[in-house]
């Protein structure tokens, strides 16, 4: 199984799977546990949440001559098009291998049937560099082993294709994590850096536009070597090695930063780059990890910050005061609260996560208030009942219930357009924030 | 394993989650993992419901894979019937629920409720979302009606107006919302009442009454003829099998009402007022005859396009198929009525090369063949679900009766390029603004896209086939440069078909090297 190593609980249950144990790591529903001075409140229960496979609508519009192919049912070849469908595409560059009664009968079976999938993919598409097998929770129950499969492909295609495989199951992943487990299939074939190159790598897809800003900054400050993962291409591959410094610019990357660090990269410990404050700790921590001065750093990135600020004001103002909750999505959730609470004067209410990464939450965790009400896991029915007494002025949530709390009269902001949207560093701290005023303004608007 | 880029229907489970999201006092509990929850958002996004559709999911992940899934759904079972009160519990796997075979259905009869609980049987592997739409609906209405008597009805004796049920219209049905109010019109006007529309708008309650209808009216049959079939059995329920979609099919449908309820309906077919007709045949129509057409999407609505496009619009209907393996039936002799095969297949794929092989001018086909259309540059209007969020609009727009007629002259006719600029650009070749490459200017400016206007220019799925079948035979026909030159000259929207034409004609006569000769013996033979 191609597993991360993050001390998250899905990756841990992962593991188990893997193993064929059934204890459960933790007992979810007991009590409360103590990070730092915070209290944080685990649920189980029915969880409404994408998985993994989600995931694939944004990679692959960033790795360009990447493509998807997901081995699973029906079900994940509705999920996909349910969420990329709208847009109407000439070639598409994701696809299901539905897995039929047939397949579900002999093992052997099912992989001359990938194989003849894969063969008749790639004669329909010689433009694919890389084709990644995304495991589902189907071809995961009944143990189909892609890792193999992708191993054994690739060695037909003899270098003309590079095939490889992850899960983006809802067993394993959620949502972002999918971006993760994909990543991670990646670290195997990085090439290795030279011995003794200092690079920086940036951890987490961006949006090009974020990308190339950050790459001034960092070129300004004198980083010897910058690359990022994923990249734009799956032909451009940046090489990891002992003098590879880790920076993750997405909360949500926990595993392959594992990987990357078993490797021989080093990870910088750094809040997120949401908003002013976070993205100039996160450039700091950067750039203290390669010596350079603080007074280098304010120098470069204080043109960007003061002019951030001047942007930032004129949404601060509509926001300070707001009580704000956010249901469990991405993974940005707490990075984001702690945005908006610092930044933005807003209140939290109840700050929800699908998991708890600490390894790569520490610095953000530092920054919440201590009696922050911050749970992770899901029981949908008993959160509502929560938001229903709470009442917050906004409450971030997924597109399943943003519609139905509208229509009860709470004011929502949809989570997965901050996966979808240019909402990092200094010149999107202000276009982050109008993220959160525009249902805000609309309601203030709108006659009836 | 099928290769499957976009499917046509969802898992069956989808179609159990669309009857009880179209109800009232219905819920759903579904054995499923984590993630499976992106249904709500086709309801809630799509359909732009103000509710989240009554479903609980056990959500299942890793973690509780290896302890008791079995206990998870007794708890989730018990928990969502204690917090909905649901007046009817639909129990149910998803996929992967299936493969663990924890049998909620049957936990959940053992478990007491006071309502009544429908077990599904839906087999992820081999069905799909409408007939697990049909099944739901069939075993609910089974379960209520279990006991009830068939009654003796007589509207006239009990001095009354005939009453229908108008069966089959659900949540993410492609315009149920305005086809349910313009049927309820249609047969108010031949003097008929509806008795109540299932499942869109039903309660459990409403089911009961079904058999206090005189006759059923099977609007989808898609979701609806096994359970018309059934209360005919049982409850001795004619039931009306004419889709009301285009003009003619309406009248039929009036003529069908009136022999099933005994009535005159003549009264209302000359009453029925719709424009098609008179737009059809005013002269501005003119170049819409023998217009190309590939039609796609479930059996009634590709049968009741093909009859439209053929009877009321003057095309030529060049290809029909249908992902309704169910009507395999119905859709062959539709088919062979207008001298074509029906393309009977879920495959998105074969749907594609047989697009890029006909050709044809106008794809009316669903969200799927849009995908297709853009690749091949050719005009299309949507017909069918499953569609996307623009096909649930606000204004009223049925596709049943003689206004739905209307919507579909204006709907079909708005992708093609009009009339005078198909001629002008037919003229001259070499304008700036008007040209091959621009897409219709009613439709906006900008070009198409690489892929427009010769179709298939990169390697098609049916490619390799294609030449493997190649090797050996004939070798394809080389055209000359002043050939591919001439026809550049032909109207973009037929030269697919031309070129077609003359390879398939030089091909036959031995004809190595295609010339400007050879176009146009092509052209004489074959016309057009």
């Amino acid at each position: 199984m191609t597993g991360t190593s993050s001390t998250s609980d899905a990756a841990a249950s992962q593991a188990c799977l893997a193993s064929g144990l059934g204890t459960s790591s933790s007992d979810p529903s007991a009590g409360n546990l103590r990070s730092g001075n915070l209290q944080v409140q685990h649920e189980q229960g029915q969880r409404q949440v994408f998985c993994g496979l989600a995931g694939i609508v944004w990679l692959h519009r960033k790795i360009q001559d990447a493509f998807f192919l997901v081995v699973g049912s029906r079900t994940c070849a509705h999920l996909l098009q349910s969420a990329a469908g709208v847009m109407i595409f000439a070639e598409p560059r994701f696809a299901t291998a539905v897995l039929g009664d047939r397949d579900l009968a002999g093992l052997a079976d099912c992989n001359e049937e990938l194989d003849r999938v894969v063969t008749e993919l790639l004669a329909r598409r010689p433009d694919i560099g890389t084709l990644f097998l995304v495991a589902s929770c189907p071809s995961e129950v009944i143990k189909l082993d892609l890792d193999n499969a992708a191993e054994r492909l690739s060695r037909e295609q003899q270098g003309r294709v590079r095939v490889l495989a992850y899960s983006g199951s809802g067993l394993d992943t959620t949502f972002t994590q999918g971006e993760d487990t994909c990543l991670s299939a990646l670290v195997p074939v990085l090439p290795e850096a030279a011995a003794g190159t200092d690079a920086l790598l940036v951890l987490g897809t961006l949006p090009d536009v974020v990308e190339d800003q950050f790459r001034r900054l960092f070129e300004a400050l004198g980083i010897p070597s910058l690359h990022f993962l994923p990249p734009r291409r799956g032909s451009e591959l940046p090489p990891v090695g002992p003098g590879t410094r880790l920076l993750a610019a997405q909360p949500f990357v926990g595993g392959t930063a594992a990987a990357l660090i078993d490797r021989g990269a080093t990870l910088i410990e750094a809040p997120y780059p949401f908003g002013i404050e976070g993205t100039r700790a996160w450039i700091a921590a950067a750039a203290e990890a390669f010596g350079i001065s603080a007074a280098r750093v304010e120098a470069v990135t204080a043109p960007a910050a003061k002019r951030a600020a001047v942007g930032l004001e004129r949404y601060r103002a509509q926001l300070a005061g707001k009580r704000i909750s956010f249901m469990p999505d991405s993974q940005l959730e707490i990075p984001l609260a702690r945005f908006l609470q610092r930044e933005c004067g807003m209140e939290l209410v109840e700050v929800g996560v699908p998991y708890l990464d600490r390894r790569m939450m520490g610095a953000e965790l530092n920054w919440l208030p201590s009696d922050l009400r911050l749970t992770e896991g899901q029981d949908l029915e008993r959160q509502l009942d929560r938001l229903r007494v709470d009442r917050p002025d906004l409450t971030v949530c997924g597109l399943g219930l943003a519609n139905p709390l509208e229509a009860e009269g709470l004011t929502t902001k949809w989570s997965i357009e901050l996966v979808f949207s240019p909402v990092h560093g200094f010149d999107q701290a202000a276009d982050l924030a109008e993220l959160f005023v525009r249902p805000l303004n609309r309601r203030d608007r709108l006659a009836f | 394993m099928q290769l499957t880029v976009w499917t046509y229907e969802g898992p069956p489970h989808m179609g159990a989650i669309r009857i009880a999201a179209s109800m009232q006092g219905v819920h759903c509990v579904l054995h499923a993992p984590q993630g499976d929850s992106y249904a709500d958002l086709l309801f809630t996004m799509i359909a732009r419901s103000a509710k989240r559709p009554p479903v609980t999911y056990t959500s299942f992940q890793a973690r509780d894979m290896g302890a008791d899934t079995a206990e998870l759904v007794r708890k989730t079972l018990r928990e969502t019937v204690e917090r909905f009160q649901p007046r009817a519990l639909l129990v149910g796997e998803a996929c992967t629920g299936e493969l663990l075979q924890d049998q909620p259905a049957a936990l959940a009869q053992g478990m007491g409720f006071d309502c009544p609980v429908v077990p599904l049987e839906l087999p992820a592997f081999t069905r799909k979302e409408h007939w697990g739409a049909s099944e739901t609906f069939h075993q609910l209405v089974r379960t209520l009606l279990r006991g009830q008597q068939p009654r003796r009805l007589d509207p006239v004796a009990e001095g009354r107006r005939p009453r229908a049920n108008l069966l089959g219209a659900t949540a993410l049905g492609f315009r149920c919302r305005d086809d349910i109010a313009e049927v309820t019109k249609l047969l108010d006007s031949a003097g008929v009442d509806v008795n109540l529309s299932a499942p869109a708008g039903a309660s459990p309650e409403d089911l009961l009454r079904i058999p206090e209808a005189d006759f059923n009216v099977c609007l989808y049959p898609e979701i609806a003829q096994s359970t018309c079939v059934w209360l005919e059995r049982m409850f001795k329920q004619p039931w009306v099998k004419t889709v009301p979609i285009g003009v003619g099919a309406t009248r039929d449908f009036l003529i069908e009402v009136g022999e099933v309820a005994g009535i005159d309906t003549s009264a209302a077919i000359a009453a029925g007022r719709t424009r098609l007709p008179w737009f059809s045949r005013s002269v501005d129509s003119t170049y819409l005859t023998g217009k190309r057409v590939f039609i796609f999407g479930d059996a009634s609505h590709v049968i009741a396009a093909a009859r439209i496009a053929t009877e009321e619009l003057g095309f030529e209907v060049v290809g029909l198929g249908s992902y309704s393996r169910e009507f395999g039936r119905e859709l062959r002799a539709a088919a062979e009525r207008y001298g074509v095969e029906a393309l009977i297949s879920d495959d998105y794929l074969e749907v594609e090369s047989a697009v890029l092989d006909l050709a044809p001018e106008l794809v009316l086909g669903t969200q799927m063949e849009r995908h297709i259309a853009k690749r091949a540059g050719i005009p299309c209007a949507v017909i069918s679900s499953p569609v996307h969020v623009q096909d649930f609009p606000a204004r009223y727009a049925p596709q049943m009766g003689f206004e739905g007629a209307n919507v579909i002259f204006d709907t079909w006719v708005h992708p093609l390029m009009m009339g005078l600029e198909e001629h002008l650009i037919t003229m001259f070749r070499e304008d700036e603004e008007f040209h091959d490459e621009a897409v219709a200017s009613h439709l906006g400016s900008g070009k198409l896209s690489a892929a427009s206007a010769e179709p298939s220019p990169k390697p098609a799925a049916a490619e390799p086939t294609a030449s493997a079948d190649s090797i050996g035979a004939d070798v394809a026909p080389v055209w000359e440069p002043e050939a591919e030159l001439e026809l550049k000259k032909i109207p973009f929207f037929v030269r697919g078909k031309a070129r077609r034409n003359t390879e398939r004609f030089a091909a036959e006569r031995g004809v190595a090297r295609i010339t400007v000769e050879t176009l146009y013996d092509a052209k004489a033979y074959f016309g057009r």
